[in-house]
């Protein structure tokens, strides 16, 4: 085990799969230099700037290119640098990578990864702060990954390299300098689509992902305080889902929150609701909450981007009126 | 033009082109009958008239070069080398098309021939070529990536920020603009700034030359010399080759937006007729020339009806080749 941050283990799981496999090479913007947020630090001196790829800000090519790279047999590994500017190259994701595959008829395969830093992060206001996770599992071809802590971003960044799909891998800004144990095994892996239960509880389950597990594990140690006993899941992948873990856990708490710091109008936690009312129906002791943010663009000035926050206070206050008195 | 084809070998050549070109004006207009029998399903696009702008480039291709297309994409398909039974049983939605009936007209690959797509967005297909391109640099192989877009595509940003990206980092890629005069239903004239596909090339510092694309011998040369210096590490080439579609933009589009005079002035310069009168001059007989043409079409008509006798796909087909990880066969919803 090594304390690592967020950031730093994202950068080792780079680091090691490019040892592992002479395929893998990475490509975006301002990557010669680390990175915008440097978590390509280093990679240019051991790799060489072939497979640490310096780009013009073309976000389409950028794309685009790994696609094509990807379909003549190499790992390309994307940075979008931020998750909004990924928007310049959603043909490129949507109509090409995700679906290459399927209508060639399996005649190739995508690997690559796009990396799409999300959330909001010191005052970065409208076009530097949306979570648009939704928008890709909504997409058939794609792999959604949205990791919360270092050791997860080490594990599923290291099977997001070894996956044969395209893969959008969305890290939260803010939990970049986020520190955490993260086993050095260079074949630690994260198999995509299990979840991890943060914390075992029996009174309600919160399900989360990113930055916002954090946010719940909060809320459930408040709730704890209060007497009331809250089991968190972090699905980490949001295509594919772990839905056995979340039935399995609503099944035994009956009662199910679900909060992301996505807009929460046709946000993912829509889509876990509607999964738990559909199976669990007569179970439930209660309606199912979702807990997002409005569906208003994040803004610059505190007070106003703070409108947007899911707080594990709102979290708490809500399995409190869930779960009721005594 | 060559004035006259005087060797044996251009004889040879030409002759090869003529049998090339029938055959993809005969796939086509077999395909444009399949239409109205509504045997073929979506929309198709024809290239007929461009059908030299096909066989000059891919006759500089080997079967490891990788070539990229567009929707208007059978000619540069057939010239690849991809067989004419699995393209129209694509065309058809059937068993055992080049993409077991998942893409149609619009979607045909074939990797076994470095064929890696026809593409249903304009200009898409220009940064993916970039992008196997740089695979290639990067992996150091011999190959060479060749792209072809339409006139349509220089108006879209992929176009630019894929040519800058080959110029980069000097990629072993020809892009071809084949200019047929047309954006789907505009006059791609009255919708481009500047003078068009050259100079926005070599405002990027990509040499490139322009051919009157319906000069199958003209477009052969050009593209030799191109892919000269490309094969040579020396970074990337343009072609701007001036055609002119002699057909609607799909299948249905009966093209009323312009001059009947335009186009019948445009039939004289037939691709498939110069080449045969070239042949002519060089003396190959009349019944040769009709059998080049016999003999595209017979194969056509085979493919056509092996074609619709062969079944549609399984409905469980639509599941597969989605992804693995996540896999629909086991979780679609």
């Amino acid at each position: 085990m090594a304390r690592l941050t967020y950031l730093d283990a994202g950068r080792v799981a780079l680091a090691e799969e490019m040892r592992r496999d002479p395929t893998v090479w990475a490509l975006g913007e301002d990557l010669g230099r680390g990175g915008v947020f440097g978590q390509y630090r280093g990679l240019t001196e051991e790799f060489g700037p072939d497979r640490i790829c310096d780009a013009p800000i073309s976000e389409a090519c950028i794309l685009g290119a790994a696609v094509g790279a990807a379909m003549m047999g190499t790992r390309p590994v994307v940075e979008m640098r931020f998750s909004d500017f990924a928007l310049c190259a959603v043909d490129e994701l949507v109509n090409q990578a995700a679906k290459a595959r399927y209508m060639f008829g399996g005649q190739s395969r995508v690997p690559v990864v796009v990396r799409e830093p999300v959330g909001m992060w010191r005052s970065s206001a409208a076009q530097h702060s949306q979570s648009l996770e939704a928008w890709y599992v909504h997409i058939p071809g794609l792999v959604v990954v949205c990791p919360s802590t270092p050791a997860d971003n080490k594990g599923l960044l290291k099977s997001a390299v070894r996956c044969d799909d395209p893969v959008v891998y969305m890290e939260h800004k803010s939990l970049w300098p986020l520190e955490g144990e993260v086993p050095d095994d260079p074949d630690f892996m994260v198999p995509l689509g299990q979840a991890r239960i943060v914390r075992e509880g029996r009174d309600v389950t919160i399900v989360s992902w990113s930055q916002q597990v954090n946010i719940a594990a909060e809320a459930a140690a408040k709730l704890a305080d209060a007497g009331i006993s809250a089991e968190l899941i972090d699905l980490r992948t949001l295509w594919p889902w772990d839905k056995p873990a979340v039935l399995a856990s609503v099944r035994k708490t009956r009662r199910l929150i679900v909060t992301h710091e996505a807009v929460s109008v046709a946000g993912f936690g829509a889509e876990v609701a509607a999964t738990v009312a559909e199976r669990l129906h007569g179970d439930l002791r209660a309606p199912v909450r979702r807990l997002g943010a409005p569906r208003i663009p994040v803004s610059y000035a505190p007070t106003l981007e703070d409108e947007v926050r899911v707080t594990a206070d709102g979290i708490a206050a809500t399995a409190r009126e869930m779960v009721g008195p005594g | 033009m060559v004035e006259d084809a005087r060797s044996n070998s251009d004889v040879e050549r030409l002759r090869r082109h003529h049998r090339l070109m029938w055959r993809i004006r005969a796939f086509e207009e077999q395909a444009l009958r399949g239409l109205d029998e509504k045997v073929v399903l979506g929309a198709i696009h024809p290239s007929i008239g461009q059908e030299a702008v096909a066989a000059g480039v891919c006759a500089n291709l080997a079967c490891e070069d990788i070539l990229l297309s567009t929707h208007r994409g059978h000619g540069h398909t057939l010239a690849k080398g991809a067989e004419p039974l699995a393209m129209m049983r694509e065309l058809l939605g059937r068993e055992d098309g080049n993409c077991g009936g998942k893409g149609g007209s619009m979607h045909i690959a074939d990797f076994s021939v470095g064929m890696l797509g026809a593409n249903g967005v304009v200009a898409a297909n220009i940064v993916i070529a970039a992008g196997a391109a740089h695979a290639v640099k990067l992996r150091q192989e011999a190959r060479v990536v060749c792209c072809i877009f339409g006139d349509g595509a220089i108006n879209r940003g992929p176009f630019l920020e894929g040519l800058n990206w080959a110029a980069v980092f000097r990629l072993p890629v020809l892009f071809v603009c084949e200019d047929n005069a047309f954006a789907a239903t505009t006059r791609t004239a009255a919708m481009t700034g500047g003078e068009g596909p050259i100079v926005r090339a070599r405002a990027f510092g990509i040499p490139g030359v322009e051919v009157d694309g319906n000069d199958v011998l003209a477009v052969e040369s050009a593209v030799a010399e191109l892919l000269g210096a490309l094969r040579t590490g020396d970074g990337p080439r343009f072609l701007c080759a001036r055609t002119y579609r002699l057909t609607g933009h799909t299948g249905a589009d009966p093209a009323t937006y312009r001059p009947k005079a335009e186009v019948e002035a445009r039939w004289k310069e037939d691709p498939i007729a110069r080449v045969a009168a070239h042949l002519r001059l060089a003396g190959v007989p009349e019944t040769e020339l009709a059998a080049d043409a016999e003999t595209g079409q017979a194969e056509m008509r085979r493919a056509y009806q092996q074609a619709v006798a062969t079944p549609y796909p399984r409905a469980a087909h639509a599941y597969a080749d989605v992804q693995d990880v996540g896999d629909p066969r086991a979780e679609a919803y």
